[in-house]
C-alpha cells in the first residue's frame, strides 16, 4: 500500500465532489432536515385528539365530563352530535378519532348514586393512538368518579412510577439520538453505494485499471472523502440535538466520536461492497435500500423497540451494525453510558468495519468483464 | 394517432427491455416491495407487550407471588430477572437488559392483610417514551385490579366507561401498517426508478440518440412513465395479495376503488419524479433528490406520526403531500370499508394534485429537452 497513491484518488475524489455542489449540498441537507422534521413536527406522544361529542343528558354534569376530557389535554372537541348517526359519520370518515356518547339520565344516575355508563368508541385502525386512549379512559374514569362522588378512594396499592433517563417522557429525546444512526446509514447508503458503480457505468473504470493502484489503495481513497463529509454529518448533528433540541449528552463526547468513526468506516465499507457487486448505479440504489436503509430505519431498535418483535427477527437485528451503534448513541446521550457498558458493542462495530473492508477488497478485482 | 401509440408502444418496450434485462433489477423490483411488507408487517409494531421487566421482590410472600404471576400472565410482561439489590437493579436498567423493574418491599403482604394502603416502587426506562407509557399504563392497571381483588370488592366506581374500539377491534398495528406500506412501496420504486432511468440516458448519452427519433417530447415521457406506472400497479396487487394472505389484513371496501385510486396516486408520484429528472444531471443527484422528498413525505403524511399532533405550519405542509390523501384512501378501503361518498374529497385533492405536478413537470422536461 502506498500513501502516495490513496493520495491521489483520495484528490480524485475531492474534485469530482467539488464539480458536484448540488450532491454535497443535498448530503448536508438531508440530516438537518430530517432532525428539524423528528424535533419540531412530528411527536409520538399523543395530544390533540380530534373527538366527537354525542351528549343525550345535556346537564351540568355532563358539560362537566366533557370539560375534564378537554382539560386533560389529550382530546380537542371537533363537534356536538345532534344525533347518532353523527358519530358514525365522524369516525368513517376520519374527522374524529374518538367518539364520547352520554346517554340520557346520565346525571340521574349520578345523582341517585347509581353507576352511570358512558361509551367511548376509538377509532382502533391507529393502534398506537388507540391503545394510549384506552389507558387514559381507566384513568379519567377513577379521577372523574372521585371528583362525581366527592370521596377520596384510595386504592390499597399505591404504584410510585419513576422514569429514569428521559423523566418527562420526551419522545424527541428518544428518536433524535437514534435518528443519527440513521442519518450516517443514509449518507453511506446513499453517497458511497454509486461511486464505484459510476465508474464503471461511465467507462472509467478501465482508466483506473490501467493504473498501478491496488484495489485496496481505491477503496481507502474513495472512503476518505466521504468519511469526511459522513463525520461532518455527526458533528452537526450531534451540535443541533445538543443546541437546538436541547437532547442532553451525559456521557463522553470523545467516546461518541470514537465509535461514530468506527460505525461511519463499516457503513461506508458496505456501501463499497454494494457498489463492487452491483456495476450499475440503478442495481446499487435499490440494494443499498434494502440492505443498509430499511434495516436501520426499522430494525436497529430506533424508534421501535426490539422486544416487541417476533423471536426469529429479534436474532436477525444482531447482526445489524445500526442497532449497536443505535444503542451506542442512546446510551452515551441519555444514559451516560462509559465503554465498560458498551464494550459489546464497540467490538462488534469494530469487527463489522474490518469484515466489511475484507470483503471489499475481495471482491474488487481489476478486471474487465 | 396510431403512428404516436405505435412509438409510445415501441419505447416501453425498449424500456422494459432495459429494466429486466438487469437479472438483478428483474429481481429488485420485486423484492425489495416484498422485503418492505414483511419487515414493516413484523417489525413495526408500536404495540407494545414482552417488556422486559426485573422483579425485585423482598417481601417474599404468596401476595407478591401472585402479582408477579399476574403480570407474566398479562403477556404484556416477561419477568426475566430476579435482581436480590437495589445496585442490581439499577445495573439491569443501565444496561438496557430491563425496560421496566418492580420493586415490592417488605410488609406488602403483612399491609395488604391487615387491609392497609401499601406502595410498589416501579422504575421504567424512558428512553423509549412510547414503551415506558404503554407499559406503565398496563402496570398500572394490573396493579389496580389486583388491588381491587384483594380488597375484596369495595366501593364501586360512579362512573364505568365503556370503551369499544372500531375497525380494528384488536388493536393489532399490523393492520394499520401494511396499507401503509403499499402506499410507501409505490412511492419508492416509482421515485427513484423513473427519475434516475430518465437522468441515466443523459448521463450514458443515449438521450441524445432518443431525440434524433421522431419520438416527441410527450411519447417520451409517456414512454419513460409508463413501465414504472406497470410496476406500481404489480407491486400493489403483489402487497394486497401478501397482506391478506401472510398477515390477514382485512379489506372491507370496494375492489374498484383500489387500483383506481392507486392509478391517481401513481399521477403525482410519477410527475415528481420526472420533476426530479429534470433537476437531477446524474443519478447520484437523483436518487439523493428523491430521498431528499421521500423522507419528509413519508414522515409528514399520518403514516406512523399523526397529523393533529403536528404544530399547525406542517398540518398546512402535508396538503401538498399526495402520500397524505392515499392514505387516508388505502387504510380507509382495507379498514373501513369507506365507498366513494366518503373518499371523494380525498381522490379530488389526490387527482388535483396530479395533474399540477404533471403538467409542471411536463412542461420543465420539455424545456430541458429543447
Amino acid at each position: 500500500m502506498k500513501i502516495l497513491r490513496i493520495k491521489a484518488i483520495v484528490q480524485k475524489e475531492l474534485i469530482q465532489i467539488r464539480r458536484d455542489p448540488l450532491s454535497l449540498a443535498m448530503a448536508f441537507a438531508m440530516p438537518a432536515m430530517l432532525l428539524f422534521i423528528f424535533g419540531y413536527a412530528i411527536t409520538l406522544d399523543v395530544n390533540r385528539l380530534t373527538t366527537i361529542v354525542y351528549d343525550r343528558d345535556r346537564s351540568s354534569t355532563s358539560r362537566e365530563l366533557v370539560d375534564a376530557l378537554v382539560a386533560s389535554g389529550y382530546f380537542t372537541v371537533v363537534r356536538s352530535a345532534e344525533d347518532g348517526r353523527e358519530l358514525d359519520d365522524y369516525l368513517d370518515s376520519g374527522r374524529a378519532r374518538v367518539a364520547v356518547s352520554i346517554p340520557e339520565h346520565f346525571s340521574l344516575d349520578i345523582r341517585t348514586k347509581k353507576t352511570a355508563p358512558l361509551q367511548v368508541i376509538v377509532d382502533g385502525s391507529d393502534s398506537n393512538t388507540a391503545t394510549i386512549v384506552l389507558g387514559y379512559m381507566t384513568v379519567f374514569t377513577n379521577l372523574f368518579s372521585e371528583r362525581l362522588g366527592n370521596v377520596k378512594i384510595t386504592p390499597l396499592i399505591d404504584p410510585r412510577v419513576r422514569v429514569w433517563y428521559n423523566p418527562e417522557l420526551k419522545s424527541q429525546h428518544f428518536i433524535i439520538p437514534g435518528l443519527i444512526a440513521v442519518i450516517m446509514v443514509v449518507i453511506a447508503a446513499l453517497l458511497t453505494s454509486l461511486t464505484i458503480a459510476r465508474e464503471w457505468e461511465r467507462g472509467t473504470m478501465e482508466q483506473l485499471i490501467a493504473t498501478p493502484v491496488k484495489p485496496a489503495e481505491l477503496i481507502l481513497g474513495k472512503l476518505i472523502p466521504y468519511f469526511l463529509i459522513g463525520f461532518i454529518d455527526v458533528a452537526v448533528s450531534v451540535l443541533m440535538a445538543t443546541a437546538l433540541f436541547g437532547v442532553p449528552l451525559r456521557g463522553s463526547l470523545f467516546l461518541l466520536a470514537l465509535l461514530s468513526g468506527i460505525f461511519l468506516f463499516g457503513g461506508l465499507g458496505l456501501g463499497i461492497v454494494i457498489s463492487v457487486v452491483a456495476k450499475s448505479q440503478l442495481v446499487a440504489s435499490q440494494i443499498s435500500m434494502v440492505v443498509t436503509f430499511l434495516p436501520a430505519f426499522l430494525l436497529s431498535g430506533f424508534m421501535f423497540a426490539i422486544s416487541n418483535m417476533p423471536v426469529p427477527l429479534q436474532f436477525m437485528t444482531r447482526i445489524i451494525p445500526a442497532r449497536y451503534y443505535v444503542t451506542v448513541v442512546k446510551g452515551i446521550f441519555l444514559k451516560g453510558s462509559t465503554i465498560r457498558f458498551l464494550t459489546t458493542e464497540a467490538l462488534f462495530l469494530t469487527a463489522f468495519a474490518a469484515f466489511v473492508f475484507a470483503v471489499a477488497n475481495r471482491k474488487f478485482k481489476k478486471k474487465i468483464v | 394517432m396510431h403512428k404516436s401509440m405505435e412509438r409510445i408502444k415501441q419505447m416501453v418496450i425498449k424500456e422494459f427491455i432495459h429494466i429486466l434485462r438487469d437479472r438483478r433489477m428483474k429481481a429488485i423490483v420485486f423484492v425489495v416491495p416484498f422485503l418492505q411488507t414483511l419487515v414493516f408487517g413484523l417489525a413495526v409494531t408500536t404495540d407494545v407487550n414482552n417488556v422486559p421487566t426485573a422483579i425485585y421482590d423482598l417481601d417474599r410472600s404468596q401476595e407478591s407471588r401472585e402479582l408477579a404471576q399476574r403480570m407474566t400472565a398479562s403477556g404484556y410482561f416477561q419477568l426475566n430477572y430476579r435482581p436480590d439489590s437495589a445496585a442490581a437493579v439499577e445495573d439491569l436498567l443501565d444496561r438496557g437488559k430491563v425496560t421496566m423493574a418492580i420493586q415490592i418491599n417488605r410488609g406488602f403482604s403483612a399491609d395488604l392483610r391487615r387491609r392497609k394502603p401499601t406502595s410498589i416502587q416501579i422504575l421504567v426506562d424512558g428512553t423509549d417514551s412510547n414503551t415506558a407509557t404503554v407499559a406503565m399504563d398496563y402496570a398500572s392497571r394490573i396493579i389496580s385490579k389486583f388491588a381491587a381483588d384483594e380488597a375484596g370488592g369495595g366501593r364501586p366506581l360512579l362512573l364505568d366507561v365503556r370503551t369499544r374500539a372500531w375497525y380494528n377491534p384488536e388493536l393489532k398495528s399490523k393492520n394499520y401498517n401494511v396499507p401503509g406500506v403499499i402506499a410507501m412501496v409505490i412511492m419508492l420504486t416509482s421515485l427513484l426508478l423513473t427519475s434516475m432511468a430518465i437522468v441515466r440516458e443523459r448521463e450514458v448519452g443515449t438521450m441524445e440518440q432518443l431525440m434524433v427519433t421522431p419520438l416527441t417530447p410527450l411519447e417520451l415521457i409517456l414512454g419513460k412513465t409508463i413501465p414504472f406506472a406497470i410496476i406500481g400497479f404489480l407491486d400493489m396487487a403483489l402487497i394486497t395479495v401478501f397482506g391478506v394472505l401472510v398477515f390477514h389484513i382485512p379489506i372491507r371496501g370496494s375492489l374498484v376503488l383500489l387500483p383506481l385510486s392507486t392509478a391517481i396516486y401513481l399521477l403525482s408520484v410519477l410527475g415528481i419524479g420526472l420533476f426530479i429528472s429534470t433537476i437531477a444531471r446524474t443519478q447520484q443527484q437523483a436518487l439523493m433528490a428523491g430521498f431528499l422528498f421521500y423522507m419528509p413525505a413519508v414522515l409528514l403524511s399520518g403514516f406512523m406520526f399523526p397529523i393533529e399532533n403536528m404544530p399547525d405550519f406542517f398540518q398546512y405542509l402535508t396538503f401538498a403531500n399526495p402520500l397524505r390523501y392515499f392514505l387516508v384512501i388505502i387504510r380507509g378501503l382495507f379498514l373501513k370499508g369507506n365507498g366513494l361518498a366518503i373518499l371523494w374529497p380525498q381522490m379530488a385533492g389526490l387527482l388535483i394534485l396530479g395533474v399540477a405536478v404533471i403538467w409542471f413537470s411536463s412542461i420543465r422536461f420539455k424545456k430541458r429537452l429543447g
